[in-house]
């Protein structure tokens, strides 16, 4: 906000609908705790709250510079892929806007193409392939490209003998690409089976939120099954099933920890630990000797 | 059965009721008049259901795959195969009613046919969860898979749901992993698998029978990744517009086959298959015996490797060159 906001009379404020919020990009306020806290701190703290532990949202270039070791200056240490692959409209889909014209706003906003960011890089010098999903690029949906980088980014560690690491944060398919979108569900999880006859270790990380056809497919499909704290993870949204079942839903429903009391996820992961506690699990699948 | 008629049917049904109580008025007093009359009026009847089902919109073809009469999958394993046993459970919970399955006989060769289920009165439909399977119909399909690739009986799956059942217990049992294990085993089950969509593909609950070698979809049936009630509700906030989302989603046959997501359109007789279910039995009976002659004779792992180039050639997007 800049100084001019100051100068608007408060009536005009909520007429012209100024919120009135911090200054931008020094504090910020927890949206569990509501604990004011310092951008610089929360981001430092992995933008987990340090005052109550929630896990703020991410992007996908965040989570991966977390996960994998720096870039070396020449860039030898990381490659991008499927960078290439681009999402096109095949059905001239329509709503109240163009698929086309949400499209190019999301690649506007967030800069990127697609909401799916694979990287081969290394976690504590051991090769590995990291998919990343970005949320803020149509609620993380998953069309033909995030499919297809996927399935590159699996191929990828196929032949470079390496683990895979999927860190999901999806609605689910992206209905703009119709039954296409569906397939991406068969598909993906068709390429995790040539995964594992290699022999290779595939580590799913659901991130908040992991629903729909996304979780109905590679999210539910990893050797291990890692979630962040209170993530929300299911297929059907809890407002469908609240409308279908006419129940009010039980406490914790969907959060993380009721998917590891109910047996369907291996193990919560406090985020600023999924680095080392990622390798320590890989380190040992891949039977590395203890570092010394 | 008295045929049910679906909103755009109306001009139809008038006629229809015309010619039965024609039909009914047979006193032989002036037959010949009346036969006349009545040859005229069906000549005419035909007429208007061709130009009809001729141009459906995509909304109206989702209607009739929902027909309340249209044939469900135990009404196809009736006319289709011989020596049906229903295999129930999925040996961990419970059996779910939404999802049939056994090993039955088809042309005398032993398959085994796997479908959804729903049901056609009150009762049935609750008791069959309007063909809306719980992770455990996954699961006893899972089985059935697993038991058919052990004794390499080729498996055909009917497909006709609205979707996985969005219910509290569904959740907590797991639905995601009982679809995504689904997937993921029947992409390399080393047994041939066609799939036959007969009323409604709805989005992942339809797809956890749909990883196949071939797919058939009967004329008038609709496969989306969403119904377009749901698509419509999230797009536009108004279900009300689920005519412009069935148009836009592509969830009808012909457009299916276009984007290469379908292999064979299985044509249904005039009207719809409720008005002639044996003509469409016929017709399917053939197509099916001529699809599994060919998959059959594929060498297993020529199978898969196909299988698997399909599975991957899924998706539509753009190569660019990058710096």
């Amino acid at each position: 906000m800049s100084w001019l906001g100051n100068l608007v009379a408060p009536k005009i404020k909520r007429a012209i609908g100024v919120k009135k919020s911090m200054p931008e990009g020094l504090w910020s306020k927890c949206d569990a705790c509501q604990s004011v806290l310092y951008r610089s701190d929360l981001k430092s703290n992995a933008e987990v709250c340090p005052k109550c532990a929630h896990h703020n949202r991410i992007s996908a270039r965040a989570r991966l510079e977390m996960l994998l070791d720096s870039a070396l200056v020449d860039g030898s240490n990381r490659k991008e892929i499927g960078v290439e692959i681009q999402p096109i409209d095949p059905l001239k889909f329509k709503d109240s806007k163009t698929y086309l014209e949400r499209m190019k706003a999301a690649q506007k906003e967030v800069g990127e193409k697609d909401a799916l960011i694979v990287i081969q890089g290394m976690m504590n010098n051991m090769p590995v392939v990291i998919a990343a999903f970005e949320f803020k690029f149509m609620g993380g949906s998953m069309g033909s490209v995030v499919g297809e980088r996927f399935v590159r980014g699996v191929q990828a560690a196929i032949a470079a003998k390496c683990p895979f690491i999927c860190i999901a944060a999806s609605g689910g398919a992206r209905m703009q690409e119709g039954l296409l979108s569906l397939m991406q569900m068969a598909k993906t999880s068709a390429a995790l089976a040539k995964l594992s006859s290699a022999g290779l270790p595939y580590i799913s990380v659901l991130t908040d939120p992991t629903m729909g056809g996304v979780s109905a497919s590679f999210a539910m499909l990893g050797d291990i099954i890692v979630a962040e704290p209170q993530a929300l993870i299911g297929f059907a949204g809890p407002r469908v099933i609240e409308q279908t079942v006419r129940e009010t839903l039980p406490a914790g429903f969907q959060r993380a920890e009721f998917l590891v009391e109910h047996g369907a996820v291996d193990i919560i992961i406090d985020r600023r630990e999924m680095k080392s506690k990622l390798f320590s699990m890989l380190s040992k699948l891949v039977r590395l000797p203890i570092a010394a | 059965m008295k045929t049910s008629y679906l909103d755009f049917e109306q001009p139809i049904a008038e006629l229809e009721a015309k010619i039965e109580a024609l039909q009914s008025t047979n006193d032989d007093h002036d037959s010949i008049n009346i036969t006349k009359e009545l040859a005229q009026l069906q000549q005419k009847n035909d007429k208007m259901l061709q130009d009809v089902y001729e141009k459906l919109s995509a909304w109206q073809i989702s209607q009739v795959a929902r027909h309340p009469q249209r044939p469900y999958t135990l009404d196809y394993i009736k006319h289709l195969f011989t020596d049906f046993e229903e295999l129930h459970g999925d040996r961990a919970f419970a059996d779910d009613p939404a999802i049939v399955g056994g090993i039955a006989r088809f042309e005398g060769n032993p398959v085994m046919v796997i479908g959804h289920q729903k049901g056609r009165d009150v009762k049935e439909r609750q008791y069959r969860n309007f063909g809306m399977p719980r992770p455990e119909g996954y699961r006893k399909a899972l089985r059935l898979y697993r038991l058919a690739e052990k004794f390499n009986l080729p498996i055909i799956t009917l497909i006709d749901t609205p979707g996985a059942y969005p219910g509290i217990g569904a959740e907590e049992r797991g639905q995601s992993e009982a679809i995504a294990k689904n997937l993921y085993v029947m992409s390399e089950l080393k047994t041939p698998i066609i799939g036959i969509i007969i009323g409604e593909g709805g989005s992942g609950g339809a797809l956890a029978l749909g990883v196949v070698d071939q797919l058939l979809m009967l004329q008038y049936s609709t496969y989306s990744v969403i119904s377009p009630e749901g698509c419509a509700s999230i797009l536009w906030k108004s279900a009300a517009k689920a005519p412009e989302a069935a148009e836009t989603l592509a969830i009808t046959a012909d457009k299916l086959k276009t984007l290469g997501l379908i292999d064979v359109i299985v044509a249904e007789p005039l009207g719809g298959a409720h008005r002639a279910p044996d003509v469409l039995m016929q017709t399917l009976r053939r197509t099916l015996k001529e699809h599994l002659a060919k998959l059959q004779v594929k060498p297993i792992d020529k199978l898969l490797a196909t299988r698997f180039e399909r599975l991957m050639s899924y998706g539509k997007f753009k190569e660019t060159a990058v710096k």
